[in-house]
């Protein structure tokens, strides 16, 4: 599903990735932790291509094609969705007209007709069910004016609506109480297939109590430092990440 | 990979697609402007006496009044003696009588300007007059408008049918000296629309009209006279297009507004003038003087206007809200890209008791445009609870443009209450690469931002018209991505 070998990438004048590897299996989900500044985001962000970001060295596979050679919009058709850790606000734009401009954007690529608007409606609303999110949210400007809360939840909303086939969620759990976090954990569960596969961001432990990852990889100083199963995540809750900092070796 | 700026300033380099030039036999007067031009022009439309005094009268204080220059905009100087002020589609006879003796030429260009004349073609419910260059062509649907008791036709018809309405109403709200442009107007104005609707009477469709500058080196100086009598509502829609020719060409407008107790006027404008190429060259002067007159209790009068096009647009549609309990509403959405200026707004001036108005401005400013608001709220001391809102938005798109907000306010009321409230906001490089990552791509997520940011007046346009105003903003932003 997702080969990264090698990957060097920098903002402005700062290197952040410096030689990090990752193989990710369809179906599987992968955590990934480190500190705060450890490139966990700047990771997400080159598998979306924000355009701030510049690949130096290595190569990302998707699927069998060059993945850093695509539009960011290409990429999103392709299957690739991120959850922003800071979802920016639009105001004036509807979250549902946003929703379905994205979804028929997917479809249109995948060489399906563009759903009409009862049709539309309909899985939206059976998604905003599982998300556990009220009607108003649909004619609310995106994420405009939505708690930190709502608007992580409005993220694995729109991941529930476009389907992809790779999902990329930075932090989605910061900010959450535990109330939030469950219904988030439970609507990403119901994604897990055997054919998506997912890459979980974050800092914290917690969630993978609920979203059980098949491997954890611990990002130091842009590389992964370290690998293992769901155990490695409660290891490092005890332990901290200062026992991994600066030990590239140590993996 | 793209660089974000960059992006935006891209997308927003913009084609301009009513550019091109028809080409039709014309009968066009030689530049200049002096007396024997103006009694030239009321000879040809066979003008009453009364007329022709008031143009010339127009013209002397015009020789009288400076050209302003309190606008925030650049302008070259104006030669007033290099415009030709009169031309028209040479016609075989005295003038079509019905869209079949139209020459066919013309009816094309509408056509190419997405405005079928035809009545078995066009939308259903919308009545269209046509001016191209100083004359009108076409008015449509004209029995069932009469049947209703309205009157809709063009200036120089009604001059011949109407005499004693033009002569009771003509420069009744903007005075022949009122501005300079108004004045030059009022001296060789050579068409435009007239419109009355009877006591009572709902006009049974929206009236509109169509404003075209083909010929080169001439100006357009239409005048617009919509009357709404007693209980009395209309909806009117003006739409304007122009070649694109590397001089500037001058559009002085005078478009005035009467509705008198009960009565509503709703008047939308769909400004789409030749902007001028990405290097300001070209590009029509569009200055403009547009007022209405709540002159009854109870009167309503609405602007609502979408500004893309034009070099420099210079207007402030205004209401004098004379009559208790009138109201005045002003929304407009101004786009400027590239060299564009436009320096728009309104006047709310508030006479009668318990008058209300309304204005939301919605200033877009892309490439190095400059966009301004200048708006008066003016409460008279007899104006015992007036109200005014006005709420005053500018988007910015890349970092060499600019918006300027100038708000005026005179309260001579102590129970006036006045609400003012300004944003500015940029697209941001984040909301661009949010909604790319949802598939969606660089060109539809700008439309989309700036859709929803001129939201609250596009809900003012008629259906039809919102539709169009949408595609013209998207046009008007276009540009090659990536
Ligand atoms: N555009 C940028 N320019 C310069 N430095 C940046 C930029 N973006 C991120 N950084 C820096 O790179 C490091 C990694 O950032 P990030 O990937 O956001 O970390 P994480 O998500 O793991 O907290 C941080 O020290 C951050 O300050
Ligand atoms: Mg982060």
């Amino acid at each position: 599903m997702l080969s990264i070998k090698n990957l060097h990438a920098r903002a402005g004048e700062r290197d952040i990735l410096k030689g990090l590897d990752l193989e990710v299996g369809p179906g599987e989900v992968h955590a990934i932790m480190g500190p705060n500044g450890s490139g966990k985001s700047t990771l997400a962000g080159v598998l979306a291509g924000r355009p701030d970001l510049e690949v130096t060295e290595g190569t990302v596979t998707y699927r069998g094609q060059d993945l850093l050679d695509l539009d960011p919009e290409e990429r999103a058709r392709e299957g690739v969705f991120l959850a922003f850790q800071y979802p920016v606000e639009i105001p004036g734009v509807n979250n549902v007209y946003l929703l379905k401009a994205a979804l028929n954007a997917v479809r249109k690529h995948r060489g399906e007709s563009e759903l009409d608007a009862f049709e539309f409606l309909a899985l939206v609303k059976d998604r905003m069910k599982l998300m556990q999110m009220g009607d108003s949210f649909l004619n609310r400007g995106v994420n405009e004016g939505f708690s930190g809360g709502e608007k992580k939840r409005n993220e694995i909303l729109q991941m529930a609506v476009l389907e992809p086939a790779l999902a990329v969620l930075d932090e989605t759990d910061s900010g959450l109480d535990i109330d939030a976090l469950k219904v988030v954990a439970n609507g990403v569960n119901s994604l897990r297939s055997p054919d998506r596969s997912m890459v979980v961001v974050t800092h914290y432990q917690r969630l993978l109590d609920y979203i059980v990852p098949d491997f954890v990889h611990v990002l130091s100083d842009g590389r992964i430092v370290r690998t293992g199963g769901r155990e490695l995540a409660l290891e490092l809750e005890e332990r901290g990440y200062d026992w991994l900092r600066g030990g590239a070796n140590a993996a | 990979m793209a660089t974000g700026q960059q992006d935006v300033e891209q997308l927003v380099a913009r084609k301009y697609r009513h550019g091109f030039v028809t080409d039709i036999e014309s009968d066009t007067v030689p530049p200049g402007l002096d007396e024997s031009v103006i009694r030239l022009i009321s000879h040809k439309k066979k003008e009453p006496e009364f007329l022709l005094q008031w143009r010339l009268r127009a013209f002397e204080h015009w020789l009288t009044m400076p050209e302003p220059d309190w606008a925030h905009v650049r302008i070259a100087p104006i030669d007033y003696q290099a415009i030709s002020y009169y031309s028209a589609p040479k016609k075989k006879t005295d003038g079509p009588k019905s869209l079949d003796e139209v020459d066919p030429k013309l009816l094309e260009t509408y056509d190419k300007l997405g405005i079928p004349l035809h009545e078995r073609a066009r939308l259903a419910g919308v009545a269209v007059d046509a001016v191209f260059d100083s004359v009108s062509v076409a008015t449509t649907f004209k029995q069932k408008l009469k049947d209703a008791g309205v009157i809709f036709c063009p200036f120089s018809e009604a001059v011949q049918e109407y005499p004693e309405l033009l002569e009771k109403y003509l420069g009744t709200v903007v005075p022949p000296g009122d501005n300079f442009f108004a004045a030059l107007n009022s001296a060789v104005f050579t068409d435009g629309s007239f419109v009355y609707i009877p006591k009572g009477v709902r006009c049974p469709m929206e009236l509109s009209t169509y404003f075209r500058i083909n010929a080169a080196n001439t100006g357009q100086f239409e005048r617009t006279l919509i009357v709404a009598d007693e209980g009395s509502h209309v909806s009117y829609l003006e739409g304007c297009t122009a070649p694109m020719r590397d001089e500037n060409q001058l559009h002085a407008a005078v478009v005035e507004l009467i509705a008198e107790d009960d009565a509503e006027i709703k008047y939308s404008t769909v400004q789409n003038w030749y902007p001028g190429d990405e290097n300001g060259v070209g590009g029509i002067y569009n200055f403009v003087t547009k007022r209405g007159d709540c002159r009854g209790r109870n009167a309503k009068i609405s602007w609502t206007q979408v500004e893309t096009g034009s070099a420099i647009t210079w207007k402030y549609p205004s209401c004098i809200l004379r009559g208790d309990n009138s109201v005045g509403e002003f929304y407009s959405v101004a786009l400027t890209n590239n060299l564009q200026q436009a320096d728009t707004g309104t006047k709310m001036i508030h006479i009668g008791r318990n008058t209300r108005s309304t204005i939301v401005s919605k200033g877009i400013s892309a490439g190095r445009g400059q966009n301004a608001y200048r708006g008066l709220v003016k409460i008279l001391p007899g104006a015992e609870g007036a109200r005014n809102h006005t709420q005053c938005d500018s988007l910015l798109m890349g970092s060499d443009c600019g918006a300027h907000t100038f708000p005026y306010m005179e309260i001579g009321n102590p129970t006036a209450v006045v609400e003012h409230e300004a944003t500015t906001s940029k697209i941001s490089d984040e909301q661009l690469f949010y909604c790319r990552q949802r598939g969606i791509s660089e060109e539809d997520a700008v439309n989309m931002i700036v859709n929803g940011f001129c939201k609250e007046v596009f809900r003012e346009l008629p259906m039809e018209f919102a539709v169009e105003a949408q595609n013209l903003l998207s046009v008007s932003l276009e540009g090659a991505v990536g």
